[in-house]
């Protein structure tokens, strides 16, 4: 329709308005990905590097770091991403009543953690887990441990750590998302549940759970991509460490690239299998997705 | 507005004609108490940043959460570890000039495929999707070769260049055009306006809001960058904010005194705007999603 209506002038007016991004996103987004694509059949050390075929495809089954990595990039995916997708959708239903006091107050609460930059959040973690730290006090004042907890030495605490960590940087985030989508289901649908006698648990599961799907399926993808790329936090708080045991795929990468001896054909194929872990859980959740509604 | 009202009316008088009843208030304790400490939980960190700021790093250690008497002393320290102007002023430019360029660039071409629709666009705009799934990391070495080879590492071109044209911003401004009525763009026509005009004198002033919300947004992801910009930016007198106050914490015995007093620092440019543009930031969300 619109298609047929356009003219040649406006053809070429369209082409304009697009241009500039076009271009750019071919220099800086295609051409690496194709290069990398290619990068990934490379084998050698810094700039000198010759075709390897499957070599790293084979150095990546026998490389006991890569998998150490990969096991714990799904370990934070399988674990954070679905509580905080549970906590920001609750959250974003307890706000959306419109009988409840301080909404104002709680919204712009839960929404400030993302707010802050990365930096000053994994400095405030760091210095608030130290062992002697502000939170073994407080959880020690209300009795849930007994015994301080080694946030930062523990591999098994570290972890959850990081996984506190990026939950409380980005509910907010999420919810302010299903915040905005609350705003297009009809109420009236609420009201009729409620006269046929559904329980607030069964409308949040049987109505807002359905009518939020498409908003869901895209924070749980956008979600899954930020945890499979996740750096940042670990880098500040953890360091990967310890011994490893949260080293992620794209702190890998790093570390292959720029603080060892550069093999950039290696880490190339390192980060093909964050874009093939990415394709197959958004397939997967489209698939997921999709089989519900029937 | 009225929508609230209504639902505020009838629950009066629910109230007046129902009596008290207990499970509906232990529901409503229990929500109350699980929302207050939720905005415990995201508040408290914050508490925690000023409070520190105030003690020793030994407090800080401690978990001394009451006021101290450091505040000068750390803020001292602060000023003479780091060249506090000059990191800030990096942080800054870098995030002003990669904000501007983004929001130009991307809500030009979210505007151009809402707008002007032909297959061929429709195809580039659905590969540019799929694009949107390949991680950063999958691209960081790449671009790293790409931009040494034009000899650019350590300059301010090198940070912003790759992120201008964002995909998901362009993503974002093309929902948000689907909301711009096409009334306004088809009177701009009859009194004689040219394409670019109706987007810089009606379009533009029209979306104020999802400007704003785009701006909390890119600008947020401009000032906290820091992967990129950890590679691309390698002479001390360049780095920004981010990199510096991060290299402070991994020494062996940081001063989180004086550490937790940049912080502050660093977080006050986002507070800022984000109180500033809080209610376009929720106006702009909601054209978007709808």
């Amino acid at each position: 329709m619109a298609n047929a209506r356009l003219g040649r002038t406006e053809q070429i007016t369209g082409w304009t308005f697009i241009a500039p991004a076009l271009v750019l996103l071919g220099i800086f987004m295609l051409y690496p990905i194709l290069w990398s694509l290619w990068m990934s059949f490379q084998v050698g050390k810094g700039m000198n590097f010759n075709f390897g075929g499957f070599a790293n495809i084979v150095r990546l089954t026998k490389d006991p770091v890569f998998i150490r990595a990969l096991v714990n990039t799904l370990t934070f995916l399988v674990v954070q991403v679905p509580i905080m997708i549970m906590l920001a959708l609750l959250a974003a239903v307890a706000l959306n009543d419109p009988k409840l006091r301080f909404r104002g107050f709680f919204r712009t609460a839960i929404f400030l953690p993302c707010v802050t930059s990365l930096i000053a959040y994994s400095t405030l973690f760091k210095s608030m887990f130290a062992t002697d730290g502000i939170v073994n006090k407080m959880l020690m004042a209300v009795w849930i441990i007994q015994e301080p907890i080694h946030w930062l030495q523990d591999p098994f605490w570290a972890k959850i750590l990081i996984i506190i960590a990026i939950t409380w940087r980005w509910t907010g985030y999420n919810m302010v998302f299903y915040l905005a989508a609350l705003q297009n289901v009809d109420r009236s649908i609420y009201e009729a549940a409620r006269i046929d006698g559904a329980s607030g648990w069964q409308q949040f599961w049987q109505i807002t759970v359905p009518m939020l799907k498409p908003v869901i399926l895209f924070t749980t993808i956008i979600s899954t991509i930020g945890t499979l790329q996740l750096f940042d936090e670990v880098n500040n708080i953890t360091q990967g460490g310890p011994s490893d045991s949260t080293l992620t795929l794209s702190l890998y990468i790093y570390n292959l690239t720029f603080k060892f001896m550069p093999s950039f054909g290696y880490s190339a194929t390192v980060s093909w299998v964050i874009v093939l872990l990415v394709a197959v859980l958004s397939f997967l959740q489209f698939v997921i997705a999709r089989d519900r509604s029937k | 507005m009225t929508d609230q009202a209504l639902p505020l009316a009838t629950s009066r008088a629910e109230r007046r004609t129902r009596s008290f009843n207990l499970p509906g208030f232990v529901a409503r304790t229990i929500k109350y108490l699980l929302l207050s400490l939720a905005a415990f939980v995201s508040i408290f960190p914050f508490f925690w940043m000023v409070v520190g700021a105030t003690n020793r790093s030994v407090d800080i250690g401690i978990g001394k959460a009451t006021f101290g008497d450091q505040l000068f002393i750390n803020a001292a320290n602060f000023f003479a570890t780091v060249d506090a102007p000059r990191i800030f002023w990096n942080s800054a430019f870098i995030a002003l000039v990669g904000t501007v360029l983004t929001l130009a660039i991307s809500s030009l071409a979210g505007y151009g495929f809402e707008m002007f629709r032909s297959k061929f666009r429709e195809r580039i705009f659905t590969l540019m999707l799929l694009l949107l799934s390949i991680p950063f990391a999958a691209l960081m070495v790449p671009l790293f070769v790409m931009i040494s080879s034009f000899k650019l590492v350590g300059t301010v071109a090198a940070v912003v260049l790759p992120g201008i044209a964002s995909i998901f911003i362009i993503f974002y401004f093309r929902q948000a055009t689907k909301a711009f009525p096409g009334e306004l763009r088809d009177a701009a026509r009859v009194d004689g306006l040219n394409e670019w005009q109706i987007f810089f004198y009606i379009y533009l002033p029209t979306m104020r809001s999802t400007y704003a919300a785009a701006i909390i947004i890119v600008f947020m992801a401009n000032w906290n960058n820091y992967l990129w910009p950890l590679i691309v930016l390698n002479k001390p007198e360049q780095k920004t904010a981010t990199l510096v106050i991060s290299s402070l914490t991994s020494s062996y015995t940081p001063d989180f005194g004086m550490i937790l007093f940049g912080t502050i620092l660093a977080t006050l440019p986002t507070l800022i705007i984000f109180f500033l543009l809080q209610r376009r930031f929720v106006e702009g969300m909601l054209g978007a999603v709808k």
